[in-house]
């Protein structure tokens, strides 16, 4: 999108992300800059999800396993180590290995998009069962018991580099989250123009002839996939941070479920939409945790079915068309091929 | 000697729990490649149903085994005809939309049951084998499974309904076209399958403690045995229950049930990785 040579679609999210940065700590009290702190973070959470799948074009439904890994190693590395630095990477080393085993597996071995999905779901439907069962005191990481269902209560909080007695207070955190989710947006922006990430949707829109042009579509694909599991665990080990908590419902289906959810009503292939989708969804979370009429489960269910039927493409993509077709000149009409899962979804 | 008989039929009850658990998410997949992530939450509402029929003064075993399946059947009927039928061959949508619909039915069920654990008495005592105590009712569950396993491979195998489902989903507009109605032999395929989730969730009622979200502990397992399992989904599934089975329990005697599942998911993984297309995506061609 560009109007009189300016970068709109670079230069809008920009003024809007810094004067957001800036902007909110001066009008918000501490409390309501806490709830934006976690909308911040389940954003990063969001665009981890909408790289893999919305440009990636693979599906994973359980990327909460990543999410809690990150949680996970970051409090366990923290209690064990007392300072927060090397903590602080090991949440984002653990998960992006645990990524790269199981995309090894996945895409090496070359099983369909829906059996990716499934494997996702179950690897992170186990570690909720093994970390929610392993309660005793028989279970632990050096020094750091698992807690099973309990969790883990008073996680250290992050500090300063190398400097554990300088620990950031939420105001702070703010900054922080903030901060990254505007780096991980614009990197991800970045990423996507380079070769690497040009020849990612090019796999997602057909593999096969990626294949035959000479791309690995399997690294590529495994690439894609360790990056948004190292992104999920950075949005764990910020959460984490943001509750001093940690406990398995970080694993648990309705959370990869809500991540599925974000981006898609935000839109699958955009990174804006899911952002959107995210913080709209997380508030309306803790507005529905608030009360005891409808359950949460039964709202967001249904919110995933109509979605899927009725609005497949999600809120972000339709806006886009209808605003943009208003003040755009008319499109010259786009020969498009038919999609491919036209053609070879029936195996 | 006696140890190892109650080894063996606890490794044999795992496979044959597997099998059951796998069986009606098999049909759905197999047949008519549809992966209904609400599989679980199937199984929770037979054995929701079965509660709710015990309550109600039902003898225990039609409880369990005539009273889930019927209920569970006419739920997915219903669901194929409101939800399933708009997305055949789109399998990503199937899935969300089934994810969806399995979040709905939990909320549901909290709503209507609320959150504490139901039960179904146990019908069948144990008996001793030398000096150890076996549950009756588990050798029940290994038997039943193989008598449904049994019967829906003569179901599919020799019966008409067999056989336009079959034709049907090899070649569905050949089959339309030699005056099959396909809509209703699909509707009538997920049924099936929705009425084996349910009878899997009543035959269990009575060993597994029902609450609305324990249908994630049971999907787990039942999607790495299909997807192990591959294609065909009869030997598929029994195949692959008989590897995972096997795999889960040793190590589950070996140390505990939390590493039991672990090591059932590393045995789905390797195998994925060795034969991508499932075990019958490579022996067994062909078979039912």
């Amino acid at each position: 999108m560009k109007i009189a040579g300016i970068r709109l679609d670079l230069i809008v999210p920009g003024v809007c992300g810094l004067a957001l940065l800036f902007g909110l700590p001066i009008f918000l009290d501490l409390f309501s800059l806490l709830q934006v702190t976690l909308y911040a973070i389940m954003a990063i959470l969001a665009l981890s999800l909408a790289f893999i799948w919305g440009y990636g074009g693979i599906l994973c439904l359980g990327h909460s396993a990543f999410f809690g890994l990150g949680a996970y190693a970051y409090a366990i590395a923290v209690i064990n180590i007392g300072e927060s630095t090397a903590p602080f990477l090991i949440a984002i080393l653990v998960p992006t290995l645990a990524a790269a085993a199981v995309g090894y597996f996945m895409f090496y071995g070359r099983i369909s998009d829906v059996y990716v999905g499934v494997m996702t779901l179950t690897l992170a439907l186990i570690l909720f069962n093994v970390v929610n069962s392993t309660s005793g005191a028989q279970y632990h990481i050096g020094k750091a018991p698992i807690g099973g269902y309990n969790g883990l209560p008073n996680v250290p909080g992050l500090n300063v580099p190398f400097d554990p007695d300088n620990s950031l207070d939420p105001g702070d955190m703010y900054y922080l989250c903030m901060g990254l989710l505007i780096v991980v947006y614009f990197g991800l922006r970045w990423l996507l123009t380079t070769r690497f990430g040009r020849v990612a949707v090019a796999i997602r829109e057909n593999e096969k002839r990626v294949e035959f042009i000479g791309y690995d579509s399997r690294l590529h694909k495994l690439a894609t996939f360790t990056i948004g599991g190292g992104l999920a665990g950075l949005a764990g080990c910020l959460f984490v941070n943001w509750g001093a908590y940690v406990s398995p419902t970080t694993f648990s289906m309705m959370q990869s479920a809500q991540v599925i959810i974000w981006v898609l009503v935000g839109g699958v292939g955009t990174l804006f939409g899911p952002m959107i989708g995210a913080v709209a969804l997380s508030w309306l979370t803790v507005e529905v945790g608030s009360q005891q009429l409808i359950d949460a489960n039964l709202l967001f269910g249904a919110i995933l079915l109509v979605f899927v039927l009725l609005v497949p493409r999600g809120i972000m993509p339709v806006l886009i068309d209808r605003v943009w077709g208003r003040i755009s000149l008319p499109r010259r009409p786009v020969f498009t091929a038919p999609p491919v899962a036209a053609r070879e979804g029936k195996r | 000697m006696a140890y190892a008989t109650i080894v063996g039929i606890e490794v044999v009850y795992a496979i044959a729990t597997l099998i059951l658990v796998s069986l009606g998410l098999a049909i759905i997949f197999g047949m008519m490649r549809v992966i209904n992530l609400a599989h679980g939450e199937f199984l929770v509402m037979g054995g929701y149903a079965a509660t709710i029929a015990v309550h109600h003064g039902v003898n225990v075993w039609i409880a369990i085994l005539i009273v889930p399946p019927i209920a569970v059947g006419l739920i997915g009927l219903v669901v194929e005809r409101a939800v399933i039928r708009f997305l055949y061959g789109r399998m990503v949508e199937t899935m969300l939309a089934s994810w969806g619909l399995s979040l709905l039915i939990v909320g549901l069920l909290t709503t209507i049951f609320g959150s504490s654990t139901e039960g179904v008495p146990m019908p069948l005592s144990g008996f001793t084998i030398g000096a150890y105590q076996a549950s009756g009712y588990n050798v029940f569950v290994i038997a039943f499974s193989l008598l449904t396993l049994g019967a829906v491979y003569v179901l599919l195998r020799f019966t008409r309904l067999g056989l336009l489902a079959r034709g049907t989903m090899q070649n569905a507009a050949m089959a339309a076209a030699l005056g099959v109605d396909t809509t209703k032999v699909y509707a009538v395929t997920f049924a099936l399958g929705a009425a084996l989730a349910g009878l899997a969730g009543g035959v269990l009622a009575p060993v597994a403690g029902i609450v609305p979200t324990s249908g994630g502990s049971y999907i787990g397992q039942a999607f790495i045995t299909v997807l192990g399992g591959g294609a065909a989904a009869l030997t598929g599934v029994t195949s692959a229950a008989l590897l995972f089975g096997s795999v889960g329990q040793a190590a589950t005697f070996a140390t505990n049930p939390v590493f039991g599942s672990v090591a059932l998911l590393l045995a789905a993984v390797v195998l994925i990785r060795i034969l991508p297309n499932g075990i019958t995506g490579r022996y067994f061609k062909g078979w039912l």
